[in-house]
């Protein structure tokens, strides 16, 4: 490969930087067409439909006080969900990471379905348990004789709480537990050696060594919940609104563009300074590290601590996560209309009823697609958004690990991460305004849905591969061109072997994102060809015992096809790190 | 590797343009709709047949949307036809010009108070009203009297029992505040609000949470709930268990409803004006008049569309809905939600 320009141990930094630009060509020229440019489209349109100075408009908006509660109250909830999400996954993140143990791919593929499923259904699961006449309020009120409900969680802030943590624990465990399964022990062990306990050892060496995972995932999390809207909505009720929420507000129901238009960027400006904090504090975070094959990091529950932490960690995450969605499929195989017309109480009794409904097409209705279609366009998205995302966030990945100074990666790297805080009715109008002309008329076209689908995939992939291949140690790399093997030799035979759970994380992070998108779909797909979760919204959004029975029924087929794609992912094993 | 990802962006590009339509065989009409709508196989296919055509159907979220996407794609329009602005909305569109007027023969037949365009560029095609709903055996249980005027759910004995959605983010929602400012008038609906609210009033934001979540019949602690007059017919229709009558009923009584009128209007600039006409006819037909019902929710305003007998058993339509013309609810409907939100949420 070497045709002698600068023999030595690192290629020339002219060669360097045209091979970065090689890299990112692609991921740029995606991002340029399917994010920046209908975003420009439709923040200058938005901007022009209101006379005079756009930029005296933009600052009148952000800065009044109502906005500027608005922004509180986004910022607040986002912190303190993002708080109470690693409170809660990093014990299990640990269990995952440092233990083997029977059911625990199971659970790890429990864990994941959280994430998918839709807020209207995740909202009837929790009134279900928490209602005002949950399952929890009335035996509360029958164990203690109370003549109220003593839970109040219909439209508080506690309910926003509980679903963001509900719906993001799956962010920590996958992205810290991944990194933790592959960290040296040995560094902590050696540390308690020399006389430290196991809490500062924890907190001194494994913590600190840790720290670039817990931000990655951090970030990712608290982008999340910064952006909320269906949780907000569904579950907050209307006390509540963050800018997203407003900004649906304004563009759709008083088609206010230019305030809309105001606050998306107000909210993209708030995501990128985030994220430039975020990339300052990762690259001096980043530590390159021995990583170890799981096989030699992870033990068995053998001590009874360790058996009583996993019992307390496996039934916090089963309380939390799995028991909402279990009373969801088990009110989809049940009986349940009241019969009211009848004295005395008949049990209610167990069916399959639903199941069998949902393949009949009982209106004659065109949209009407059977459940096996449904989950075969569901899953068609799925596959590619997971081969799109990961063909272009490889490369920038590499790209940003590998050569972290150079100006043009710094420069990139906040920007990355903008299309999961920008707020997807901006995002979707913008496709209508900006990809309008052949050959780029997709304004009605399937390919839009794993196009945006990519865009929300994207950041993951990239926060999932960078802490892996940042963590390889430049000796290899350094040995390797020394031996005289070409950069894509060395990618090809370590960095992908390397960093081969981190990319099985990352096509996770795709399928999942993919499975359970709704907003973006709804804005954009064919009705005869509805996702499973837009079949969902349909039955929901129909009177009757039926209807409801049969959102129930079609919710637990996506729980199902959930966890068994994760399953499947799973076992994808690209060697493991030092399986190579 | 890293030809890849430029090579499945090539394939995109490939795609998307072999996916533009080509001229050969049937026609192809774009018609523009929303989340809700829907229509049998038979129906269609009988428009399709008879006039060779394909209708593509392009859903586009919920009307605001919809009507959105319309019209900042005016200049080059996504769809021939739009279906799906309502009397809430319907100002927007007639303010963006985006309709080409069509005076369909069938509008002679309509009755004139669904009629709100003078220009026709949007059509009627049906309506539905937004009424109080009621869980029959809850209120016969605490002996608690059908309430029929807006004034009673202002009793002590309605306290704690209603359940609305929030007229900010929900269509039914909007309805219902319109009600009360077409019987309170702009000055005095705040006042009856409060007393909604001193009354325990429960909003959320969604008529799924509404009606799925906080009703009695469903499992809530609610028994009057904001929904539509259709939906005690569709519990008969889509209950678990055939039932004889509806387990739930709707207050119909003077001026507690809100009548939503939808319509369909050829979208400025189609190159298949023609087409679109056919379209427009086709939906004023009876043929499909009849089907809407009950793919829809919703009701003819074609007078010569026989109802389905489910509805005609068990359907209440208000003799005197309130109304609020579309210009009027334009003018005002952002101030009217803001100082609904200040004094209702905060």
């Amino acid at each position: 490969m070497n045709n002698g320009s600068k023999p030595g141990l690192k290629p020339s930094s002219a060669k360097r930087a045209g091979l970065v630009w090689l890299l990112w060509l692609a991921p740029l020229a995606f991002l340029g067409l399917f994010f920046f440019y209908p975003l420009g489209s439709i923040l200058q349109l938005s901007f022009a439909r209101d006379e005079g100075n756009w930029a005296a408009a933009f600052i009148q908006t952000i800065t009044s006080p109502y906005v500027l509660r608005l922004l509180g109250f986004t910022v607040g909830q986002a912190a303190l969900s993002t708080l109470l999400t690693l409170a809660f996954g990093l014990p299990g993140a640990y269990l995952l990471a440092r233990y083997q143990f029977r059911g625990k791919a199971l659970l790890q593929a429990l864990s994941g379905i959280p994430f998918v499923m839709p807020t209207l259904v995740v909202a009837a699961a929790f009134n279900a348990l928490l209602g005002t006449n949950g399952w929890v309020n009335l035996g509360l009120m029958a164990l203690f004789d109370l003549a109220q409900p003593p839970i109040q969680f219909t439209n508080t802030l506690a309910a926003i709480l509980v679903a963001h943590v509900f719906y993001n624990t799956s962010i920590v465990l996958r992205t810290v537990g991944d990194f933790w399964s592959h960290l040296d022990p040995r560094l902590g062990q050696a540390a308690q050696v020399l006389g430290a306990t196991p809490w500062q050892a924890l907190r001194r060496v494994t913590l600190p060594l840790l720290s670039p995972a817990i931000a990655a995932a951090a970030l990712l999390v608290f982008i999340f919940d910064f952006t909320s809207f269906g949780v907000i909505l569904v579950l907050g009720g209307p006390r509540f609104a963050t800018l997203e929420v407003e900004i649906y507000y304004q563009a759709i129901n008083l088609f206010n563009l230019p305030t809309a238009a105001s606050l998306s960027l107000l909210q993209l400006g708030c995501t990128l300074a985030l994220t430039i904090i975020y990339t300052r504090l990762s690259g001096r975070l980043a530590r390159p590290l021995g990583l170890r094959p799981r096989t030699y990091t992870q033990k068995r529950l053998l001590t009874w601590r360790s058996r009583l932490l996993a019992g307390v960690v496996v039934a916090a995450m089963l309380g939390l996560l799995t028991a909402p969605l279990g009373a969801l499929a088990l009110r989809s195989v049940t009986r349940l209309e009241p019969e009211r017309n009848q004295q005395g109480t008949q049990a209610p009794g167990l069916t399959l009823d639903f199941y069998r409904q949902l393949s009949i097409n009982r209106r004659q209705s065109l949209f009407y697609a059977p459940p096996a279609t449904a989950i075969g366009i569901s899953l068609g998205y799925a596959g590619a958004t997971v081969l799109l995302a990961l063909s272009l966030g490889l490369p920038a990945a590499w790209a940003l690990a590998r050569h972290p100074h150079l100006l043009l990666n710094r420069l990139l790297d906040p920007l990355l991460m903008l299309p999961l805080g920008t707020s997807a009715v901006t995002l979707g109008l913008g496709f209508i305004v900006a990809l309008d002309e052949p050959p780029l008329d997709l304004r009605a076209s399937w390919l839009l849905i794993p196009l945006a689908h990519t865009l929300v995939a994207f950041p993951f992939v990239i926060r999932s591969l960078v802490p892996a291949l940042r963590a390889i140690r430049p000796r290899l790399h350094q040995a390797a061109a020394m031996l005289g093997a070409p950069p894509l030799a060395v990618l090809r035979y370590i960095d992908i072997p390397l960093v081969g759970r981190a990319l099985l994380v990352a096509a996770t992070y795709a399928f999942t994102i993919s499975l359970g998108e709704f907003g973006a779909t709804a804005l954009i797909a064919r009705p005869e060809f509805p996702t499973v979760p837009v079949a969902i919204y349909r039955f929901l959004g129909q009177p009757g015992g039926l209807n409801y029975g049969q959102a129930l029924a079609l919710s637990t087929i996506l729980m199902l096809i959930t966890s068994t794609g994760i399953l499947a992912i799973e076992r994808l094993r690209i060697a493991d790190v030092g399986e190579f | 590797m890293k030809k890849l990802p430029l090579f499945v962006l090539v394939c995109i590009l490939l795609a998307a343009c072999t996916a533009a339509p080509t001229s050969a065989g049937p026609q192809t009409l774009t018609v523009m709709v929303h989340d809700s709508f829907a229509v049998s196989e038979d129906v269609i296919a009988a428009f399709e047949t008879a006039n060779n055509v394909k209708v593509q159907f392009i859903a586009s979220g919920d009307t605001g949307s919809a009507l959105n996407k319309a019209i900042l794609s005016k200049n080059n329009p996504l769809a021939d036809v739009l279906y799906g602005v309502d009397n809430t909305f319907l100002s927007r569109a007639l303010d963006e010009d985006i309709f080409e007027p069509y005076n369909a023969p069938a509008l002679s037949t309509i009755p004139d108070q669904f009629k709100l365009d003078p220009e026709n560029g949007a059509l009627p095609v049906d309506y539905s009203d937004v009424c109080l709903n009621y869980d029959i055996a809850y209120l016969e249980e605490h002996a608690i009297p059908v309430p029929q005027s807006l004034e009673d759910l202002l009793e002590p004995q309605y306290k704690s029992l209603l359940v609305v959605e929030n007229p900010a983010t929900s269509s039914p929602g909007l309805a219902f505040l319109l009600a009360t400012i077409s019987r309170f008038g702009p000055e005095g609906y705040l006042d009856y609000w409060q007393g909604l609210v001193d009354n325990d009033l429960l909003v959320v934001n969604d008529w799924e949470t509404a009606y799925n979540s906080q009703f009695s019949r469903w499992g809530g602690s609610r028994p009057i709930v904001l929904s539509y007059n259709s939906s005690p017919p569709f519990e008969v229709i889509y209950a678990e268990e055939p039932l004889d009558t509806p387990p739930t009923a709707a207050v119909t009584a003077d001026d507690t409803c809100f009548r939503q009128i939808e319509f369909v209007g050829i979208l400025r600039g189609t190159p298949n004006r023609q087409l679109a006409e056919k379209w427009v006819d086709f939906m004023l037909s009876v043929a499909f008049q009849e089907d809407m019902p009950l793919q829809m929710f919703v009701f003819p305003v074609n007078p010569q569309a026989q109802l389905d007998d489910a509805f005609t058993r068990f359907l209440d339509i208000p003799a005197r809905p309130a109304s609020i013309s579309p210009e009027e609810i334009a003018a005002n409907r952002e101030q009217w939600i803001q100082a609904w939100t200040e004094t209702i949420l905060r």
